[in-house]
């Protein structure tokens, strides 16, 4: 391993340097009681000093004893809000004498730099990778902000009771799909970041920083921080036989006991930063020349979702958690190859009632006598 | 420093609708109808496979996923018929000969034509299961020496819901094609069957352990009949239904056409039995 150490003031430097590449800065920043992502303009903006409490249907702030940069766990919000947008007008028409007419040119992509993603969220978007790309037919939407954007990734140093990144693979380490990496160190008397490059652009944005490398100590320090935080994950998701367990649950009794909590509010699709399903609403001016194609996110807990002539093919609650649950963990397997969950735990957090993924897994495991937990 | 564009440069197609301009309108029975299209600007021929789908856009209305249900060899012109069943349909019959709609496509897989030479052929219909399932018909009779028995089965509500009355007529009198239709509710002068179109599977000319079956109908329909066709011989992986689901790009992203594993706009809308039969049996996926 290799790496530079960055001291904090030297973060304002990373900020001026991507505002000079025409990078627009997305971090964490606090807003309405939860750190979300927004727009940054400097590393005042960040959450210094805020961490997180999370439980099933519980998220608060609360304040450090330190001056962290990056010492919550995760909010809402992760990178998709901007990848790939809750609202976007995909086209607009005019009327024509030959019908209709779509200009071809458009606004160029942004480019973001996104600071703060965490393992759990880097591997959410390599999950949309292959969603939006590939596929026959590329999103062009996500396709322009993903080629645009720069990643600077925060390894976690402290987890919360809701993260399971450790039994899907996916965290809490940042391992591979970024540009650069952070790691915030804060001991008795320093408070510094260990900074490690994770492709060719991050190496060149390095080299014009001119930072010293760490010390083997510093380096050791930033992994042993890592290990630390695996260690605080006590919540498992097992994924051994996951796909035929609920393939083969379908009709099992306990989905109608789930749907007995649940209120299809869609909260968990929302928060959920693999989650890619929307919708289009085709709307017109009011005289009707110009007409324009809004796509928006859509959750499969509403009862439009599903609807064809003659009603929604998923009427119950419990259907629909069926089939957010089976996709997230089974069906996501056959169509992108891997599971449509990184075990960040979002869904339990933000879920008004607290209905917990692992818990209800657990529930069709037991009863199919494959528990695996110990 | 990457250098900055003031336009893209990634096309949004095939997300953008283009203008075909309606050629004819035809009132097929009491809600449904067919339009036939052509690009409103150039001569550009449409092609596509039998069972494939456009994505219909009505200017300021909406987008709708409808199957194309004319002849795949002549690609002069496109053909959809549509039932009036919702907000778009009822816009899309309001319009009249000129009029323009936003066509994308063709999307989705198609009815297995090519696979199934040599085989005899059995098309089974309920209602405006008729109008994907025509492409195939014509593909089929366009090569009539490539294939044995021809059978098509189709089903109707009513004598006065019965779809491409003419045609059905003409396919009726050629001694190469077998044609059986049946109502669920017989009214006025109607002197033929009464009853469920899975009743005709029983008696229908064709050799069950060398047929490709094509089913298209309500899902209940397509369940029963597949069921039956089995039990006369026919092997599940040659039977095939055409599956619908809730569609707003047609090209994989939105999610909202999901049938278990499958996404109906791609890995569909034409399925072997074989592969969704235990789909097919489960409610509300």
């Amino acid at each position: 391993m290799q790496g530079y150490r960055l001291e904090p003031s030297g973060l304002e430097q990373v900020f001026e340097k991507l505002k000079s590449q025409s990078y627009e800065i997305i971090g964490p920043k606090l807003k309405d009681d939860a750190i979300v992502y927004d727009r940054l303009t400097r590393v005042k903006d960040l959450p210094i000093g805020l961490t997180d409490e999370q439980g099933p249907g519980y998220y608060r702030l609360k304040k450090r004893n330190d001056d962290a940069y990056f010492g919550y766990v995760l909010g809402p919000q992760s990178v998709k809000h901007y990848l790939h947008p809750p609202v976007f007008s995909l086209w607009q028409a005019k009327r024509t004498e030959d019908g209709f007419a779509i200009p071809k040119e458009r606004e160029s992509a942004p480019r973001y730099a996104f600071i703060g993603v965490r393992a759990c969220e880097l591997n959410a978007i390599l999950i949309q990778d292959k969603v939006f790309l590939d596929s026959d037919y590329q999103d062009p939407v996500y396709l322009e902000r993903r080629k645009n954007a720069f990643i600077l990734a925060v390894n976690c140093t402290q987890a919360a009771p809701t993260c399971f990144c450790s039994s899907l693979g996916t965290g809490p380490k940042v391992e591979a799909g970024f540009d650069l990496l952070l790691t915030e160190l804060i001991n008795e008397t320093e408070h510094y970041f260990v900074l490690e490059t994770g492709s060719e652009k991050g190496q060149v944005f390095v080299k014009d920083v001119n930072l010293p490398a760490a010390s083997e100590a510093e380096l050791e320090a930033a992994q042993n921080r890592v290990k630390a935080t695996e260690e605080q994950i006590s919540k498992k998701l097992p994924t051994e036989g996951i796909k035929d367990l609920l393939y083969a649950s379908y009709e099992h009794p306990h989905w109608d006991e789930i749907a007995e909590r649940c209120l299809s509010c869609g909260n968990c699709t929302m928060v959920c930063p693999t989650c890619f399903c929307t919708t289009v609403d085709d709307v017109t001016s009011l005289t009707g020349d110009t007409a324009e194609r809004v796509r928006r996110w859509d959750s499969c807990f509403t009862s439009d979702f599903s609807y064809i002539h003659g009603g929604s093919v998923r009427p119950s609650s419990k259907s629909r958690y069926r089939q957010w649950m089976t996709h997230k963990l089974a069906s996501w397997q056959d169509q992108f190859g891997s599971l449509g969950c990184v075990g960040c735990g979002r869904c339990i957090s933000w879920c008004p009632v607290g209905i917990d993924i692992t818990a209800e897994l657990e529930v069709f495991r037991q009863e199919r006598g494959q528990s695996e937990s110990n | 420093m990457e250098p900055l564009h003031s336009t893209s440069q990634v096309p949004m197609l095939p997300m953008q609708p283009e203008p075909y301009r309606i050629e004819r309108v035809h009132k097929d029975t009491g809600d449904t109808f067919t339009l036939e299209l052509k690009p409103a600007a150039g001569n550009a021929g449409f092609a596509f496979k039998p069972g494939q789908f456009n994505m219909l856009y009505v200017f300021g209305v909406g987008e709708i996923p409808i199957s194309i249900s004319g002849d795949p060899e002549d690609t002069a012109s496109l053909i959809h018929t549509t039932r009036e069943v919702g907000t778009v349909t009822r816009a899309m019959r309001a319009l009249k000969q000129a009029d323009v709609l936003g066509i994308r496509g063709p999307f989705g897989s198609s009815w297995p034509v090519l696979e199934a030479k040599d085989q005899d052929i059995v098309l089974v219909a309920g209602g405006i299961g008729l109008a994907p399932l025509r492409p195939a018909l014509y593909h089929v009779m366009n090569h009539r020496s490539d294939y044995g028995k021809v059978v098509l089965l189709y089903g109707a509500r009513t004598p006065e819901d019965i779809l491409y009355k003419k045609e059905l007529a003409q396919w009726r009198s050629k001694f190469d094609l077998d044609v059986f239709v049946t109502v669920d509710r017989a009214t006025g002068n109607w002197q033929g069957n009464v009853g469920f179109v899975t009743q005709l599977i029983k008696r229908a000319p064709f050799e069950a352990r060398n047929t490709t079956a094509m089913i298209c109908g309500p899902e209940v329909m397509m369940r029963f009949t597949a069921q039956e066709l089995i039990k006369r011989g026919v092997a599940k992986e040659q039977v095939f239904v055409s599956m619908e689901r809730n569609m707003k790009c047609g090209i994989g992203l939105c999610g909202h056409c999901q049938y278990g594993p499958h996404f109906i706009c791609k890995d569909g809308p034409v399925f072997s039995y074989a592969e969704i039969a235990w789909l097919l049996n489960l409610w509300e996926v």
